[in-house]
């Protein structure tokens, strides 16, 4: 699914990440762990695209191609969605309308016909309720007045709706309390599929409580220092990061 | 999208406005110049009676007297009056309008048919087209066509050119013509009518609600020519009315002038909805050419719980100076502005709206959403005035700026003057930008970067845009996504 081959990653100038491998086979969910600053999100964003990160070595292909030439858009088109660590407001659109032009643009891009109102509305209640998220939920403004727990909730919504084929969970946990955390997971797992990877960024262990991950990398100081099946999360909660210290300082 | 939207957005910047094509009619047009001839060659033109034409030459008189208004945040070169025509009809339409579409030039029917207005009333019957919009199609100097007037008047309700009601319904006319807005009320409004030429006239029996949207299409297309239209719609006791405004010229490197009036009468219980939708030619990316549009419209609610609410979305333009208005006279009477303007390359824009309180427990509401791209300025510039006889009198106000990019300006002159004690006023100010975070968030999802910016440009009016009806909303958002073309990227 996706390949990442000696990514090296600066913004204005300063190198944050510092060669980067990782292969993420399909149907596989791996955990990226590692302490602030480690250049987690940096990873994430500049997979989906966002301006103002310098690829300055290295490569990043999805199945196969190469992402890294590509819009934000267009590595949407191509199967890509980041769930972000904080969601952004859109005030006066709805989240059903904009679930609804996104999904058509998708469509349009992946050459189905568009969905009308009827077809979306159905099929987003459909995915709300899975999640406990209200139906009111769905005719307020894009993340406007939503609690924490809401906003984590909705882009997992998105998620369900868009059916991307890598999906990038930015810290999904944090500002959750345990009983969100366990609807995001479920609503998370139930997203697994064999045609369908999943990159799940996080802090803590806790998630991976929830979220059962095939392979866990640690990320510090701009490189994956260590990888390792689930039990290397139970270990770091209890080392911590320590032992990874910079070894360019 | 296949290209990137980088350059995609390059392109569209390069042809931003589709409705600058020229018309090749053979027109009958004034010399250029402006006199007291001038006036009596378009009086004979239209065959007016003569007290029109006495009111036309006091207007000139007191134009003559009158100064240019330099207060507005505008700027511009002097208006060299007497270079330009006052008067351009096409020559095979009838000085009064012809009777069937079928003695209308084709050349002018394909013209509407290009800009998507339906004059073919078989084919809008047929759905072929959208139904129950009425319309009256005014091209340079002239109306052209008038639709569904005959369904219109089994209801007793007359819309027509103001040319024919002059001749058909002169009472009416001089009643109410001038009354909203005086000869002598500003520079513009007495030069409108000194050498207005046509525009709609409506009334709007008591007791009736009008059965479909009625809206007037204004075209510029002649050279070297102004448009000087006036609208006059009067809403008798219980009457209700929604009325729409559309209006293009073609895209020319000189600047044209467009200096319409329009005055709304609504009696008791009446109510008079009107919505624009302006799209005149902005000039080219650098600010050459262009419509200078300096518009008076104001409305009166002279009746007690008469309602009037002027719905406008301003896209187009080189310099716009508009304030549409409301007079609340009657007791309980209630007037709205809800505006939407949008200015980018280099377009200015001064406009906003002035709510005068006289009758006890009169409201207003005023929402203005300002969007500035490019090197433009967008002023927003409202007088909220509460009398002392306005008792329990209310106003809400609201004025939102919206930023793209870093050479624009936005600027809010807001002034409330209230010499009654039990009055409330209130009034919010908000200014933000485009951020780079939901643009982001809007492409990862799958929008392209245009996409994006009109999802998010059409979040932010959407207090407005639902004040439009339905299908001119549509219209309106795709509108909006077009003049920003280009902003991004």
């Amino acid at each position: 699914m996706l390949e990442i081959k000696n990514l090296h990653v600066a913004i204005d100038g300063k190198e944050i990440l510092k060669g980067i491998d990782l292969s993420l086979p399909d149907g596989q969910v791996h955990a990226i762990m590692g302490p602030n600053g480690s250049g987690k999100s940096t990873l994430s964003y500049v997979l989906a695209g966002r301006d103002g990160y310098t690829v300055t070595q290295g490569s990043v292909t999805l199945k196969g191609k190469d992402i890294l030439s590509l819009s934000p858009d267009q590595r949407a088109a191509q199967g890509v969605f980041l769930a972000m660590q904080y969601p952004v407001e859109i005030p006066g659109v709805t989240t059903m309308s904009f679930l609804k032009t996104a999904l058509n643009a998708l469509r349009k891009a992946r050459g189905q016909n568009p969905l009308d109102a009827l077809q979306i509305l159905k099929l987003l209640r459909e995915k709300a309720k899975a999640l406990d998220l209200s139906q009111e939920l769905l005719s307020r403004a894009v993340n406007v007045g939503f609690s924490g727990g809401e906003k984590k909730r909705n882009e997992v919504l998105q998620m369900a709706v868009l059916e991307p084929s890598l999906c990038l969970l930015d810290e999904t946990d944090s500002g959750l309390d345990i009983d969100a955390l366990r609807v995001v997971a479920n609503g998370v797992n139930a997203l697994r599929a064999p045609s369908r990877s999943m990159l799940v960024i996080t802090h803590y262990q806790r998630l991976l409580d929830y979220i059962k991950p095939d392979v866990v990398h640690v990320l510090a100081y701009g490189k994956i220092r260590q990888s390792g099946g689930p039990e290397l999360a139970k270990e770091l909660e209890k080392t911590g990061y320590a032992a990874f210290a910079r070894e360019d300082a | 999208m296949t290209d990137t939207p980088r350059s995609a957005a390059l392109e569209l910047a390069s042809q931003p406005y589709k409705y600058g094509f020229v018309t090749d009619v053979p027109s009958d047009t004034a010399p250029l110049g402006l006199s007291e001839d001038t006036l009596r060659f378009i009086s004979t033109k239209k065959n007016e009676p003569s007290w029109l034409l006495h009111w036309r030459l006091e207007a000139f008189r007191a134009w003559t007297s009158m100064k240019e208004p330099r207060w507005a945040k505008v700027h511009y070169p002097p208006i060299d009056y007497q270079a330009a025509s006052y008067f351009s009809a096409p020559k095979a339409g009838p000085k009064t309008g012809p009777k069937t579409l079928d003695d209308v030039d084709p050349e002018i029917l394909r013209t509407y048919e290009k800009l998507g207005i339906p004059l073919r009333e078989q084919e809008i019957l047929a759905g072929v087209t959208a139904p129950s919009v009425a319309v009256d199609a005014v091209f340079d100097s002239v109306s052209v066509a008038t639709t569904f007037k005959k369904e219109l008047e089994k209801h007793g309700i007359i819309f027509c050119p103001i040319s024919e009601a002059v001749l058909k319904y002169p009472e009416m006319v001089q009643k109410y013509l001038g009354s909203v807005v005086p000869v002598r009320d500003n520079f513009f409004a007495a030069l409108n009518s000194a050498v207005f030429t046509d525009g709609s006239f409506v009334y709007i029996p008591p007791g009736v609600t009008c059965p479909m949207e009625l809206s007037t299409y204004f075209r510029i297309n002649a050279k070297n020519t102004g448009q000087f239209e006036r609208t006059l719609i009067v809403a008798d006791h219980g009457a209700s009315v929604s009325y729409l405004e559309g209006c293009s010229a073609p895209q020319r490197d000189e600047n044209q002038l467009h200096a319409a009036v329009v005055e709304l009468v609504a009696l008791d219980d009446a109510s008079i909805k009107y919505s624009t939708v302006q799209n005149w030619y902005p000039g080219d990316k650098n600010g050459k050419g262009g419509i200078y549009n300096f518009v008076t419209k104001r409305g009166a609610c002279r009746g007690k719980r008469s309602k009037i609410s002027w719905t406008q979305v301003e896209t187009g333009s080189a310099i716009t100076w508009k304030y549409p208005s409301c007079i609340l006279q009657g007791d309980e009477s209630v007037g709205a502005f809800y505006s939407v303007a949008v200015t980018n390359n280099a377009q200015q824009a001064d406009t906003g709206t002035k709510m005068i309180h006289i009758g006890k427990n009169t409201r207003s509401t005023i929402i203005s959403k300002g969007i500035s791209a490019g090197r433009s300025q967008n002023s927003y510039r409202g007088l909220v005035k509460i009398l002392r006889s306005a008792s329990g009198a209310r106003n809400k106000s609201q004025c939102d700026s919206l930023l793209i990019g870093d050479a624009c300006g936005a600027h809010t002159f807001p002034v409330i003057e209230s010499r009654q004690p039990s009055a409330r006023v209130e009034h919010e100010a908000s200014t933000s930008k485009v951020s780079e975070e939901q643009l982001f968030y809007c492409r990862q999802r799958g929008l392209s970067s245009e996409d994006a910016m009109a999802l998010i440009i059409g979040g932010f009016c959407r207090e407005v845009l639902q004040e439009l009806p339905m299908e001119f909303a549509v219209e309106a958002q795709k509108l909006l996504g077009i003049s920003l073309e280009g902003s991004v990227g």
